[in-house]
């Protein structure tokens, strides 16, 4: 008995973190006479409310926009980040300790102090309205370096000795000896990136102003602002929203774990 | 030059010219444009002291500032006490356990942006689904965010909505530290299941809970999104956030100085908040 009770307030609290998505998805498929209403049936589903937005944003373009712009993020961050946290780790060159230190530095400092000055760079720079301003800023990441940093680190050195007797260079060493064995952290590290580039709006929303270069949640955020109040413009944004949240929803359905333990990760470790 | 101190440098190479481009000379240019008068368009103007002075005497600003703390007095205390209660639940034998975590972690996925959308129409007085539910149970309509007194704590509950699955992951696992025979001992002196709780558990968890306080800290001074889209700073200012504030100061007064400034005193504020708190946790530990 107090075990079946335990159950139904488990339920009750995951229901208040899914039943509102639920009835976002539910409440897109519904007329505007039906949108306030609680039932997760729409009783005449329609496809008004995305025709609408689709019609009036360009909700494909910035689909698109958003995976090119994280997914050369994440290529960047993985590829060529692996590559310092390899000389950082395994290399000693002149250098390597500062670049060590400022790397745990950078990380300490809050991205409101740098937010501006970054700004008026980018703006300087002439890269107002383009990808470069989207992807550059974020090409290298302290933090993913870090981490794959510390797993570089504890690689057996025979291992490389081995394949430097083998004649490889430093690059196929890093590519095709410790990528293989990296494959947890730079799944957290792809993950993090990934999500993190997917979902931020404060950057967007600076330096890109041309509709067609708008990322997803860009887009989404001009297209609510600008869509009134009532419930015959709240159906449209809710269609406009499920486009940012039904690809995220569906990677997380079949890779929650890698999700979660990726996350918390970053959280004890950062 | 051995070849290996060449290839360090020559992979390496591309992350220190980054990082002095777009790590050391933002922060470093910081403290100049704080002495600037900015629009981007005409020439810089040296303005010495003008930003700083202008901030010490900007209502708005201090506004932002006490809306943050607003923000944090109700968001901090809720997340610690959910995530906590949500973890201790999760943390014993369960049918489908990994489905509970998902489901409490779902929001922490979502792009912030989404997760606001769906708020405002959670939150709407006329059509939302909150004041929906309220009308089954005969309770008036609630203006979440319209009423100067409900809108910042109704942003409030909306962020650890969004935020509390991370932190159970994080309670979770501390909890799984806490040896079982820890609690056994306590409870063969006759202690109830709730004194085990505070008396062993929660000091055990003091690292988990200073992480969830740091990192909460450091979000509740980012809000942007939240009130860029569901209140705009309003009603009365009470939603204004600091960075929404920079953002416009930036964006659409064209003022890189005194944003710039913003975002020092932003800077600044959070470390002395999180100074503070690290003390304040800390010395709860000796007592």
């Amino acid at each position: 008995m107090r075990r079946a009770v335990f159950y139904v307030v488990l339920a009750l609290a995951a229901a208040a973190f899914l039943y509102p998505f639920l009835w976002m998805a539910a409440s897109s498929f519904k007329s505007p006479a039906e949108v306030g209403g609680l039932s997760l049936l729409p009783d005449q589903p329609t496809l008004e409310n995305y025709r609408l937005m689709w019609a009036r944003a360009p909700f494909g373009r910035a689909l698109l926009n958003s995976l090119f712009v994280a997914t050369t993020i994440t290529l960047s961050v993985l590829v060529f980040g692996s590559a310092v946290a390899y000389a950082l780790a395994r290399l000693s060159f002149p250098g390597r300790r500062i670049l060590n230190v400022l790397t745990v530095a950078v990380l300490l400092v809050p991205a409101q102090l740098t937010l501006i000055p970054t700004y008026t760079l980018i703006v300087q720079l002439g890269w107002v309205d383009s990808y470069a301003a989207l992807i550059v800023p974020f090409a290298f990441n302290a933090m993913a370096i870090l981490i794959l940093r510390q797993f570089f680190l504890q690689v057996p050195r025979s291992l490389m000795d081995a394949a430097r007797l083998d004649g490889m260079g430093e690059l196929r060493i890093l590519y095709t000896v410790f990528w293989p064995l990296a494959k947890a952290p730079l799944a957290t590290v792809g993950i993090l990136t990934f999500m993190g580039a997917w979902n931020e709006v404060l950057w967007p929303l600076l330096v890109v102003r041309d509709e067609q270069l708008m990322t997803l949640p860009q887009l989404l955020t001009v297209f609510s602002l600008g869509g009134g109040a009532g419930p015959r413009a709240l159906a449209p944004k809710l269609a406009a929203a499920m486009v940012l949240v039904v690809p995220v929803v569906a990677a997380y359905a079949f890779l929650q774990r890698y999700f979660i333990e990726s996350m918390a990760s970053s959280g004890t470790k950062g | 030059m051995r070849a290996e101190a060449r290839s360090g440098l020559l992979l390496s190479a591309p992350y220190a010219a980054f990082l002095l481009i777009f790590a050391l000379f933002p922060i470093g240019f910081s403290v100049v444009l704080v002495l600037l008068e900015w629009d981007l368009v005409t020439a810089p103007s040296f303005v010495g002291f003008d930003n700083v002075q202008r901030l010490i005497g900007d209502a708005r600003f201090w506004q932002a500032v006490i809306n943050t703390f607003v923000f944090l007095a109700i968001h901090l205390p809720l997340q610690i006490i959910v995530a906590l209660t949500l973890a201790w639940v999760l943390n014993r034998p369960l049918f489908f356990r990994s489905f509970w975590r998902a489901a409490f972690f779902l929001p922490v996925v979502i792009s912030g942006a989404a997760v606001t959308i769906l708020w405002s129409a959670l939150y709407a007085t006329d059509v939302g689904l909150i004041n929906g539910v309220l009308a089954r149970l005969d309770l008036g309509p609630v203006p979440w965010l319209t009423d100067p007194a409900i809108a910042m704590p109704a942003i409030a509950v909306m962020a650890t909505w969004k935020n509390v699955g991370f932190y159970i992951v994080i309670y979770l696992a501390g909890l799984q530290g806490v040896p079982r025979s820890c609690h056994e001992a306590i409870e063969l002196e006759g202690a109830t299941a709730w004194q085990s709780f505070l008396h062993v558990t929660l000091p055990l968890l003091k690292p988990q809970t200073l992480l969830v306080v740091t990192l909460s800290t450091i979000g509740g001074f980012q809000l942007f999104i939240e009130p860029y889209i569901l209140t705009g700073g309003g009603p009365l200012r009470r939603t204004l956030s600091v960075v929404l504030y920079m953002y416009r100061n930036a964006f659409s007064y064209q003022k890189m100085g005194y944003a710039a400034t913003l975002g020092v005193a932003l800077a600044l504020i959070i470390a002395a908040v999180l100074v503070v708190q690290r003390r304040v946790i800390g010395s709860a530990e000796e007592a």
